[in-house]
């Protein structure tokens, strides 16, 4: 299949709140998603996301300037709690979300048939890495958009997409997850909750930080995953970003505590055409939105002006790294040797 | 409840792997899965050579299924698969929807656990599609189990990951590349040298993960061979043991033993013990996190 390489790439901004949304809107986001206030999606924080008349009103706000709202159902929902998912895709069908974004067959199967006209994204909690699996999605449920894990080379993105007629979707800076999403239960093992069942990572409330002689602890269940000289800046404890010991040797075992930015590989994500860059924070402010957003907004302006003198500016970068995680940036799987 | 052994997670050298087949085949266990499920690089045993290991077993007595690669990545991933589900005699494990949807409809098949199958409209989705069995997510409880079976179609077999480290995440990146200061693509295959994985502790010393590849599992060993009654009695039909470095096939017999009550759970968990590479969890099943351990008898708490 040949990418419509003519159309330009969706910015989709992260909304965790009212504030946020409008605040993406504002700096140039063409679409915001949110989740609804509970385990339907996977960043179910305490004070994070949207109630249905708070939905409402993004979706009119949204739809005031031309953007758009996605909305992720991107959890599986266990047996017990199933009429809660299906109500949350009645809800986003009413209120007239533009794409629900979902990673469950049998939520996707629901879907389709009480609301065949609600377009349909495959979330990155679907764990589609290949042309096979996207298809399969496509043809059982017409998904029209996937958003890839961020395990791919680039070069095995574009084999990816010269075999489906789905659009893709890529992550382009933000949080980091080295696992496959919705392939990693590292969390529940630790904690009991996990993404694809809780919709939360290293949750807040397994969390506890202790001063002790030996520096500051941070600790999640009990288990300890990292500690912090004074000279070191602490990060929040995911569970794969601690220091660990492997044969005697201490650090970070499985991933920095860095995040991904792909504003040096735009000229490249357009010539593939790919269809939207992802921004991921939810769980970031307002503030941070704004500042993310502004600045790919204005990246992709000026890639779309002119790709061949495209570069990063400065300025750019200084403002992303300012407000990122570890403040250190990775191309992750997109560049080969990072793998 | 049948008795099955999952496929080798760990990289073992060619020799190795027959020479383990060989005794599978003379072992107590009803149904092995085969296959490289992990990664691609890994080589020394090809396509070819799992179906003659799988003509042996068969020829044993067992039924055999060919397990998928998990994480599907390339071409040349997919053309692995592409055989493996255009294969004529054996069931396939699908890891991956891609590989559901190569044989959806055509062959019989078993879901596996990376399907991420939560609830009963999924599995009866994947009964329509022709899987004969499904492999529940690891991290599932009991309670959820049940609860799911109670309200899918009949007709498919459950099958619950019973005995060793838990495969608990997959990644593009090789962890234990990275340990030696190589990249993937230049790993020198230093898998070769774990045939347990390479065990990642906190820095207090705890026993956290274990680092297999680009996979990572559970340090502690998931074992319910003290809660058979449990599995019987939530639906399960089939109990699945992962392999491990050494004593594969006395865990097999400890299982076998005490399916068919000749030894009691007591008894086979401590037989089982000194067997272990690292102590017992099975808190998944308790619907607690995965690395606790839960005594059933009294549903007292122990350390692991």
């Amino acid at each position: 299949m040949r990418p419509d390489t003519t159309r330009k790439m969706d910015l989709v901004c992260p909304a965790g709140s009212l504030p946020a949304l409008k605040t993406a809107i504002d700096n140039g986001a063409d679409c915001v998603y949110m989740g609804f206030r509970d385990d339907t999606n996977a960043r179910n924080f305490a004070g994070l996301n949207f109630d249905l008349a708070n939905a409402k009103e993004g979706v009119r706000y949204a739809h005031a300037k031309g953007k758009k709202v996605l909305l992720a159902l991107n959890t599986f929902p266990q047996a017990s709690g199933w009429q809660r998912w299906t109500k949350a895709i009645d809800n986003a069908a009413d209120i007239g979300i533009d794409a629900v974004i979902l990673a469950d067959p049998g939520l996707m199967q629901y879907a389709i048939k009480n609301h065949p006209n609600l377009r349909l994204h495959l979330s990155v909690q679907g764990s589609a890495t290949n042309h096979e699996a996207i298809n399969f999605y496509h043809e059982m449920f017409g998904i029209q958009r996937a958003v890839l894990p961020r395990v791919l080379a680039l070069a095995q993105v574009e084999q990816l997409m010269e075999h489906t007629p789905v659009e893709i979707e890529l992550f382009g800076f933000g949080g980091l997850c080295v696992m496959v999403e919705g392939r990693c239960s590292l969390s529940s093992y630790a904690t009991g909750e996990s993404p694809n069942t809780c919709g939360v990572c290293s949750p807040p409330k397994a969390v506890r930080w202790q001063q002790t002689a030996k520096g500051l602890e941070s600790r999640l269940n009990g288990i300890l995953i990292d500690r912090y000289s004074e000279d070191e800046n602490a990060g929040y404890p995911t569970l794969c970003k601690g220091r660990f010991d492997v044969s005697g040797e201490t650090y970070y075992a499985i991933e920095e505590p860095t995040s991904l930015n792909t504003l040096e590989l735009l000229p490249e994500l357009m010539r593939l055409g790919i269809s939207a860059i992802k921004i991921e924070g939810r769980q970031r402010s307002p503030a941070y939105v704004g500042q993310v957003t502004k600045v790919w907004r204005e990246a992709m302006d000026s890639c779309y002006r002119s790709p061949q003198a495209y570069s990063v500016k400065p300025a750019w970068m200084a403002d992303l790294g300012s407000i990122s995680e570890g403040q250190q940036h990775t191309l992750g799987a997109y560049y080969r040797p990072w793998k | 409840m049948k008795l099955a052994l999952g496929p080798i997670l760990y990289y073992w050298d060619r020799d190795t792997m027959f020479k383990f087949y060989d005794e599978v085949a003379a072992s107590p266990v009803d149904i092995v899965y085969i296959g490289e499920t992990v990664c691609s690089r890994r080589y020394l045993l090809r396509l070819q050579d799992y179906l003659s290991v799988a003509e042996k077993l068969a020829e044993a007595g067992k039924e055999v299924v060919l397990s998928t690669q998990t994480l599907i990545e390339s071409e040349s991933d997919l053309k692995t698969l592409r055989k493996i589900a255009g294969n004529e005699k054996f069931k396939v494990e699908a890891n991956d929807m891609g590989a559901v949807r190569l044989v959806a409809n055509k062959i019989p098949f078993v879901a596996g656990s990376t399907l991420n199958v939560y609830n009963p409209q999924t599995l009866d989705m994947l009964i329509g599609m022709g899987a004969s069995r499904w492999v529940m997510p690891v991290e599932m409880s009991r309670e959820t189990l049940v609860s799911l079976l109670g309200s899918c179609q009949p007709g498919i077999e459950t099958e619950v990951f019973a005995y060793g480290r838990l495969p608990l995440a997959f990644s593009a990146r090789c962890f234990t590349a990275r340990h030696h200061n190589l990249q993937k693509d230049d790993c020198q295959f230093r898998c070769l040298d774990y045939k347990d994985g390479l065990t990642l502790k906190t820095r207090e010393g705890q026993p956290f993960l274990n680092l297999n590849g680009i996979q990572t599992q559970s340090a502690l060993v998931h074992n319910l061979i003290g809660e058979l009654d449990s599995l019987q009695s939530a639906g399960v039909d089939v109990v699945r043991v992962s392999p491990q470095g050494e004593h594969t096939i006395q865990i097999l017999q400890l299982f076998r033993d005490c399916m068919e009550q000749r030894l009691s759970a007591e008894q086979a968990l401590e037989q089982i013990g000194k067997l272990m590479p690292e102590a017992s969890c099975n808190g998944y099943w308790h619907g607690k996190p995965g690395l606790e351990f839960i005594r059933s008898s009294n549903s007292s708490r122990v350390a692991a």
